[in-house]
Order: structure tokens, then sequence, then C-alpha cells
């Protein structure tokens, strides 16, 4: 991928500040099509659906996996196939479009380019994701490639694959709770309660973490940087000053407000266990 | 010798018995979900709430668990005319499609989301006996994602009962059957525990991706402290359901009422009758029946069913359930605040 003899050989002028943003969900999507895939498959490929912002950031959102077929030189797709799941797929979302294809190797390799050539013509500048399911690196990657045009003068030569910036965002994974999709088996979903719990126990690691800082800093043990102190100054700042008869105050109504909660939710379960014990009571007549 | 022979028969006879033992399946305990089917049915509900969705769950029945390894969602059904056909097709090429890249495609129940926590309605238990018809065990998956937006991940799998089941064939929701058959308002849904799963490759991949910060987004809606939106529509429910709760005792009331009546005339006319006929008996003619089937007043008057009357008690616990946990919630962030400020 080498420009050469750059005096002729330019890249073609959009230089694309194209970023593209993950959701976990295709991540999860990649790899199970991975782990499902035909025997003598050596890895899969699939259509990526989402849509473009306005600032040119591509969103993943959602993938399916295309079965295809990569002996000796030949390479096919199942078209049908993929018109198929796109048609279904949109039924339910039409604002997702294809942005793009994945494939489960580590870079890009030639029988690629065809795949890559197909796609453009689904889509304009598609998006190629990589998803290195074998670890290569000793490490989870995954890349996100464009396409650019190497032209010479005015003939189009080649295409080269140019990496983009990919922000993987795991919004939603952190909702669920990073804990239950990564290990291997969760015996049961956290309640209410416990997730408090595991909140507060994070948020107490935090504060012993900055208070460690700040002694060492202090007792000259690691390296002063104003904007790290004036960060922590303005957290604890921002607790409101309150005279303590006031914040008292405040708490208590608090508190009162949720016991009355709870009194209403208490009475009416016992009105329902009343009224059921009457309901269905045996009827002297 | 007989000994072989009647060892011989002995076996042949447990083998019979054996082969002709239908196959009881183990009551369901346990469901077994994928992270990519949660984390599928989280987007597709949170893509389209405030309106509801629903969709297929796909896995495997196997023993007392019941895997779920994928689902995909229904698109948004508007008008009923020809999308009945549609829905169909919809469903056999989704089905078809999975089958190619080899996903179980087993159904196994479905999904639905719900807004906080109003979903036990007719239509959830017509469902499950539509599906309970073509598949020997199905499971109902809710997801709320008003909920979830408190941090709480609020996914929950929902069986019906056998016993409701039986009486729901029967179409007898009457008093007396409740009683025989010991059936309060708690033993309508079964709540199956779920367990999560995920293949080693993926939980790889999030071991190596997670977030490096501490913190995470759960946290901080966790520890945000304005649940005041939830739980006042949480009370707008609950109100609203105990209006209706009042409407269907009110109906109660009034067909007891009219059974009361309808006895006291019966009783009139039967006080009547044998004036009459000691009268003829003096008179020396027949007497007349004491019964008279024809007389409206003997005609049964038709009990309510009392299912509504179920449903509404189950929407107005759960209601308060969720109240409860909110409650609970609150009072930890309020001693936390407390906690600081005295810091």
């Amino acid at each position: 991928m080498a420009a050469g003899d750059s005096t002729v050989l330019h890249l073609s002028s959009q230089t694309t500040g194209l970023t593209a943003r993950v959701h976990p969900l295709v991540i999860f999507n990649v790899c199970d099509s991975y782990v499902r895939r035909p025997d003598q498959a050596v890895r899969v490929i699939g259509t990526l659906l989402g849509s473009v912002l306005a600032d040119g950031t591509v969103e993943i959102r959602n993938c399916y996996a295309v079965p295809h077929n990569e002996s000796s030189g030949q390479i096919a797709l199942d078209v049908e196939y993929h018109h198929n799941m796109l048609l279904s797929h949109q039924k339910v979302n039409p604002k997702e479009v294809i942005v793009g294809w994945y494939s489960t190797c580590f870079g890009v390799t030639s029988g690629s380019v065809l795949f890559h050539e197909f796609y453009s013509r689904e889509v304009s500048n598609p998006v190629h994701l990589t998803v290195d399911t074998g670890f290569s690196n000793g490490q989870a990657s995954i890349k996100a490639y464009v396409a650019i045009n190497l032209s010479l003068g005015d003939r189009q030569l080649a295409a080269q694959f140019q990496e983009i910036p990919l922000d993987l965002r795991m919004v939603e994974a952190e909702r669920v709770g990073f804990d239950i999709l990564k290990k291997q088996s969760v015996d049961k979903l956290p309640s209410d309660l416990e997730g408090m719990e595991a909140s507060m126990e994070r948020l107490l690691a935090l504060i012993d973490d900055v208070y460690k800082y700040v002694d060492d800093v202090v007792e000259g043990r690691a390296p002063t940087n104003n904007n790290i102190g004036r960060f922590i100054a303005d957290a604890v700042a921002s607790i409101p000053k309150m005279t303590p008869s006031a914040f008292d105050k405040l708490v208590n109504d608090g508190i009162q407000d949720q016991l009355l909660l709870l009194y209403l939710s208490s009475i009416t379960r016992t009105q329902l266990s009343l009224a059921e014990k009457l309901n269905t009571a045996a009827q002297i007549l | 010798m007989a000994n072989p022979t009647t060892a011989a028969a002995a076996v042949a006879r447990s083998f019979l018995q054996a082969a002709s033992t239908e196959d009881v399946s183990p009551p369901l305990r346990v469901v077994q979900i994928e992270g990519l089917a949660i984390l599928k049915i989280i987007k597709h509900c949170k893509d389209f709430s405030p309106s509801l969705v629903t969709g297929q769950l796909l896995g495997l029945d196997v023993g007392s668990v019941l895997e779920v390894t994928n689902c995909f969602p229904f698109p948004m059904r508007e008008e009923d005319d020809e999308i009945e056909a549609d829905g169909a097709n919809y469903q056999l090429e989704m089905m078809r499609c999975l089958r190619e890249v080899n996903v179980d495609n087993n159904t196994v129940g479905w999904y639905q989301s719900t807004l906080f926590g109003s979903y036990q309605t007719v239509e959830l238990i017509e469902t499950f006996m539509n599906y309970q018809e073509n598949i020997r065990r199905c499971v109902c998956i809710i997801y709320d994602p008003s909920r979830s937006n408190q941090g709480v991940l609020a996914l929950k799998a929902l069986k019906l009962s056998d016993s409701f089941m039986d009486l729901h064939r029967n179409n007898n929701f009457t008093g007396e059957k409740l009683r025989e058959k010991n059936l309060s308002w708690v033993d309508i849904f079964e709540d199956i525990p779920i367990k999560v799963t995920n293949s080693s490759l993926v939980s790889a991949f999030m071991t190596d991706l997670e977030a490096d910060s501490p913190v995470t987004q759960c946290d901080l809606s966790r520890l945000q402290f304005s649940s005041t939106p939830f739980v006042t529509r949480n009370m707008e429910f609950l109100i609203e359901c105990m209006d209706d709760m009042s409407a269907e005792q009110q109906k109660f009331q009034f067909y007891y009422r009219n059974l009361s009546r309808q006895q006291a005339q019966q009783q009139g006319w039967l006080q009547k009758r044998r004036a009459e006929n000691m009268a003829r008996k003096a008179a020396g003619e027949e007497p007349l029946p004491e019964e008279d089937p024809l007389n409206p007043i003997f005609k049964p008057i038709p009990e309510p069913s009392r299912l509504d009357s179920f449903l509404i008690t189950n929407q107005i616990a759960n209601y308060c359930n969720q109240v409860n946990g909110v409650a609970g919630q609150n009072f930890n962030r309020l001693y936390l605040m407390k906690a600081l400020q005295d810091d």
C-alpha cells in the first residue's frame, strides 16, 4: 500500500474526516456468527447496517452475516440472501441502511477487495470493519477502513484501504453492566438494591483513589498537575454549601416523601389481599 | 430353565414400559439468555420507546433450562388489513435466513416491551395460549426501558402457571372453581429466574474492550437523584388501576345484589305457591309443582368472570413493587448525600 514515487501518484483529494462509531451489539453479533460459521469457512462476511449522521460520522448499529464461498481463487457471495435480509430488517427499522460490511480476519486481504467493490455498488463509500477474532496480536483489534482511490493523473489505479478512527460506544453495554456481559455465565440478574450497592462501592473506590492521589502530591511522591488539582477542587466545591439546618430539613423532607410512598404502596397491597379474600369468599345464601 | 425366559420377559416388559411412558418434561426452572439476545432486545425496545414493540425469541429447550440464543424483532403493525399475511411471511423469511447461518431457528417464546410495568393484559394471556398450543414450553420476556433508565436491568421472564392454563381452557372463572383450585391472583404468572451466558469469544472481547474508567453510565444513572418523573408516572398508573379495580368491584357488588334479590323473589314465589297448594289441597285439587322453570326469576344470573380483576390486581401489585424499589434506592441516595455533606 506504499505510495511509490509520489510526484505523479497522488491520493484523491477527499481526506476523509470520516469516523465510525460501533455499537456493542454489532460486536456481539459478529462474534456469534463467527462461532456459528460452517466448518469449512475460515472467516465470516456480513453486512453492516446503520446511519450516517449529519457531521459525516458513520454510526454502525446492527449487522447480519451473509453466507459466502471462498474456495481457491473463487469468491462468491449470496446476494439474494443479502437482499432478503436487508428487506426484512428494513421492515422493522426503515431508517437503518447499509453502511458497509465486516469480515472476521486480521487486516485487509486481497479477497476483500472484491467484496468491497460489491458493497460500493450498494452504497457510496462503504466502511469495511475487520474484527479480529483470532486475536493475532494478543489483543482484540477492531479496525475500520474506507477505500480511497489511488489515481495516476486521470486514471484510477487501485484502491487503498485507509484506516479511520473508530469509536466503540459502549453506552448500552454499560447500562446493562459489564459484569453481566463479560462473564461466561451470571446466575442472577442484580436487583435494585444490589446494583446500588455496587455503584456505591465503586464511588467509594473512586474517592479513595482521589484521596491517595492528593496525599501523594502533597507529600511530593507524585508530580503535581494543575489541571487535575483544579478538577478535584471543582468537584469538591460542587457540593452545595448550605447551613446544616437547611440541609437537614432537605434530607428529612426527602425521607418523609419516600416513607409516604412506601406507606401508600403497603396500604394498597393490604387492600388488595383483603379484596381478594372478600371476592372469593363463600357465599352463604 | 424358566429363569432366563422370565428374566427376558421382565426385561422386555420394562422396555415396553419405558417406551410407552410419555416423556414427562421437568418443570422449567431457569431461563438462560445469551448476552447477544439481551442487547438486541434492549436496542429494539429502546429505539421504539415509548411505543410498545414485540419480537420473537429463538433458542433451545433443554431439560429444565430454556436457552434463548437469539431473537429478532417484529415490524410495527399499523393497520391490520394485509399485515396478517405479511407478518407471517416476514417471520418465515427471517427464520429461513437465520437457519442458513446456523442460528437455532426454534421458537421458544416472544418478548415485548412495556411501560412502567403495565403488561398484564388479556392479550398477553391469549398470546400465551396461542403459543402454548404449538410449543410445549414457551416463555415471555418483558423489558421495561423506563425502569432501566433508573439503572436497573428490568428484564423479566414470565410463564403462565399450569393450573391457571387449565382453568382458562375451560373458560371458567367462577368463585367456587377458584376456591377449589386454591388459585389466587398471585398464581397466574410465574416469574422465572434468568441466567445470562456468553460465549468465550465474546467474553474475551468484552474483557479487552472494557472502558478504562471505573465509573460507567450505569452508575451515573443509578446515583442520579431525579427519580421523580418515574415515580409520578408510576403513581398515576397506580391510581388509574385502582379506579379500574373499584369499577370491577362495583360489578361484583351489583351481581351479588342481583343474586340476593333474585333469591328473595324465588322465596316469595315459593311461599305463594305453597299457600296456593294448601288452598288447593283443602279444595281437593291437584297441587301445582313447586318449581316453574319458565318463570324469569328463576333464570340463573351469570357470574362475571374474575379474570379482569385478577389481572388488575396483578398490575397494582407490580406498581407497588416498583414504587418500593425506587423508594429504597432513593433512601440510599439521601443517606449518601447526607454522608457527603457531613464530610
